[in-house]
């Protein structure tokens, strides 16, 4: 599948200003600033309860911000008339942790469900669409008859992705993609992210614990601390600030050996 | 084994020397030996009150562990006697527990406004349920009004596919507790009716109490457990999941897609419950007519259409589509209040149930009231 060759400057698809969210007295975000450029692949980092996943539903126009703006592709996602949301939305798809896969439909139906709801679309390119996204992650019509209850877990996340993919959206939003796969399966999702992203050009926009993830994928590290972004740069200048947390997430144990396993290989 | 109450002869001895008294301890100061029954307690006795000049002697203890220690340290005061002696294994766990003092526990505030409070409390929780219900009706009559505009774009599988669940799978449990209640309640008026010798007045007591409160009691009854409890689970499980999330996401509207097809399917299904299980309920009432007072089947059900007028039919038939519409209501309330955990998941289908059934039983007496004079005369 070819993709159209963007020619247009580095823009911002996502443009949050002075973002305040709060959770009855509990304030999540203040004066909270991110912008999010075409094409990239930005991970969202932060400590437990720094308000990663509150910030991904917030530009998902799940949730309500106290105050503050919250752009995607030039326009406020809250306020103006239905039909306006409503097309926003279908230029963006997302992956939930635990998949959301509807559990009345089977796997098909699942991934077709996006392209049902355009209700223009008849039934043959349909199935067609439907059967190329799940062979782009990797599954058969075999599995498309299945339940999401007949999945492992590798799976769910794959057909999650599948149907996050449906409309062929201009950007991914990623809430922990590898959470709970073992690592064989993390890096193959990891591949297959980079590829898909390759061929297609979609930004991405992932909240992730895990680091290996984020060394092999990120182009920029957007790091959620104070309730606000501190960082947001190229790893090699996030793993630079000098702050207690960037020290302590990336530049322990932990952080030390996913660097080093990956340095070697990294491509620029 | 007897419990006993006495501490085993080696743990605990006394010896008293010229300037002082000498506590002996020996033996398994260990959780496995102060677990059995009534150690502790006998031990604590054994100890007796402490003086700053008796003497520790714990070179006879074979095992001490965490809990053992505890229990002399909590006697000692949390700190180490003046005259102690003891193996230096010992010594480095009472040098543990040194470094780490134990804080009291918290003291329990008796709140003694915790009725008003839950009062209160209960108030405000009421008031916010009674809230959210108006918004989703609100939404609700605004997303029929699409329905009614835009009728191509329904959600008619969705609610065709809830009709099936909430009215075809319930036939046979109504027509099951329908049969019995008619058959009983039959029994019992017989008996009383031939007493006065108004046996043929059985065909009016039945039909109009049966067509006109019990047959939609019953049945609102019944769908509320069966339709309610399952419709709130299954609103409530897709909270968990995200899959709620998911559809939000994907610009498909809740009420839409999961409210409004459940309200109208209830609301359709309800009243041809209501009219099934009055059938049932009569036929099994004239059956038990039949073997009590010999009343000719035949008979009944000639006698029925003029003993019960069309008004008390319609209004069966008027409070199932009420009912059936709001238990939808209640159950969809209950399912998109639940929270991401299995305790909040049994709280919210028992709390739907019976506010459904409750909401019913009220609704029921609000008909009773409105219509008093419609089809009894």
């Amino acid at each position: 599948m070819t993709h159209v060759i963007d020619a247009r400057p580095q823009e911002d698809v996502i443009q949050i200003q002075d973002l305040r969210t709060a959770f009855g007295s509990h304030v999540v975000h203040e004066k909270l600033n991110l912008n999010v450029k075409r094409g990239e692949i930005l991970s969202l980092v932060g400590g437990s309860g720094s308000g990663k996943t509150t910030l991904l539903r917030q530009m998902i126009a799940l949730d309500r911000p106290v105050s503050g703006v919250v752009k995607v592709f030039g326009q406020p996602v809250h306020g103006g008339s239905p039909g306006r949301r409503r097309a926003l939305r279908r230029r963006w798809g997302v992956m939930f942790q635990a998949g959301a896969l509807f559990s009345a439909l089977s796997v098909y139906d699942n991934v077709a469900l996006p392209l049902r709801e355009l209700r223009t679309l008849p039934e043959d390119l349909i199935h067609d669409a439907a059967m190329t996204r799940l062979a782009l992650v990797g599954l058969d019509a075999r599995d498309a008859a299945k339940r999401p209850s007949d999945l492992s877990g590798g799976m769910v996340k794959r057909v999650a992705l599948a149907r996050a993919l449906a409309l062929d959206p201009e950007l991914l939003f990623l809430d922990e993609p590898t959470a709970g796969l073992d690592p064989d399966r993390s890096d193959a999702f990891v591949d297959l992210l980079k590829d898909l992203h390759r061929q297609l050009g979609f930004t991405v926009i992932m909240v992730t614990h895990d680091l290996d993830t984020l060394f092999a994928l990120s182009d920029r590290v957007a790091v959620l601390a104070e309730r606000r972004v501190i960082v947001c740069a190229p790893v090699a200048q996030v793993l630079a600030v000098d702050h207690p947390f960037i020290q302590g997430f990336f530049l322990g144990e932990r952080g030390r050996r996913a660097q080093a396993e990956l340095t070697p290989s990294r491509s620029v | 084994m007897a419990p006993s109450m006495s501490p085993p002869p080696t743990a605990i001895r006394w010896q008293s020397d010229t300037d002082r008294r000498t506590c002996i301890l020996a033996g398994d100061w260990t959780v496995h030996a102060l677990a059995r029954r009534g150690e502790v307690a006998a031990r604590r006795r054994a100890l007796g009150e402490l003086k700053d000049d008796t003497g520790w002697d714990l070179s006879g203890v074979t095992t001490l562990d965490a809990l053992g220690a505890l229990l002399l340290w909590r006697h000692w005061g949390q700190r180490l006697p003046a005259h102690l002696t003891a193996p230096p294994i010992w010594l480095a766990v009472f040098d543990i527990l040194a470094s780490q003092p134990i804080a009291p526990a918290p003291a329990v505030e008796r709140d003694w406004l915790a009725p008003v409070r839950q009062l209160g409390d209960g108030m405000f929780a009421a008031m916010s349920h009674g809230r959210d219900l108006l918004l989703l009706l609100g939404q609700l009559v605004l997303d029929l009004g699409g329905l009614l505009a835009r009728p191509h774009r329904g959600p008619w599988r969705e609610i065709s596919a809830q009709l099936y669940q909430a009215g075809a799978r319930a036939l046979l449990i109504t027509a099951m507790v329908g049969f019995l209640i008619g058959v009983v309640l039959s029994f019992l008026s017989a008996q009383q009716l031939r007493m006065f010798g108004a046996d043929l007045l059985i065909v009016k007591l039945l039909g109009v109490s049966i067509v006109r409160e019990l047959g939609p009691l019953l049945a609102a009854i019944l769908v509320a457990g069966r339709s309610g409890s399952a419709i709130t689970a299954q609103i409530g499980v897709m909270r968990l999941t995200q899959e709620l999330d998911a559809l939000q996401v994907m610009g498909i509207s809740h009420g839409q897609r999961l409210i409004l097809p459940r309200v109208v399917a209830l609301a359709i299904a309800m009243p041809l419950l209501v009219v099934w299980t009055d059938a049932m309920a009569l036929l099994g009432g004239a059956l038990a007519a039949y073997v009590q007072l010999n009343l000719q089947p035949a008979y009944f059900f000639q006698a029925l259409p003029r003993a019960v007028s069309a008004a008390n039919y319609w209004l069966g038939v008027g409070k199932g589509v009420a009912f059936g519409g709001l238990i939808a209501l209640v159950a969809c309330h209950f399912g998109l209040r639940i929270q991401p955990n299995t305790d909040s998941l049994g709280r919210g289908t028992t709390a739907s149930v019976v506010t459904a059934i409750t909401g019913v039983i009220l609704a029921d007496a609000v008909f009773a009231i409105l219509f008093r004079s419609v089809g009894l005369l």
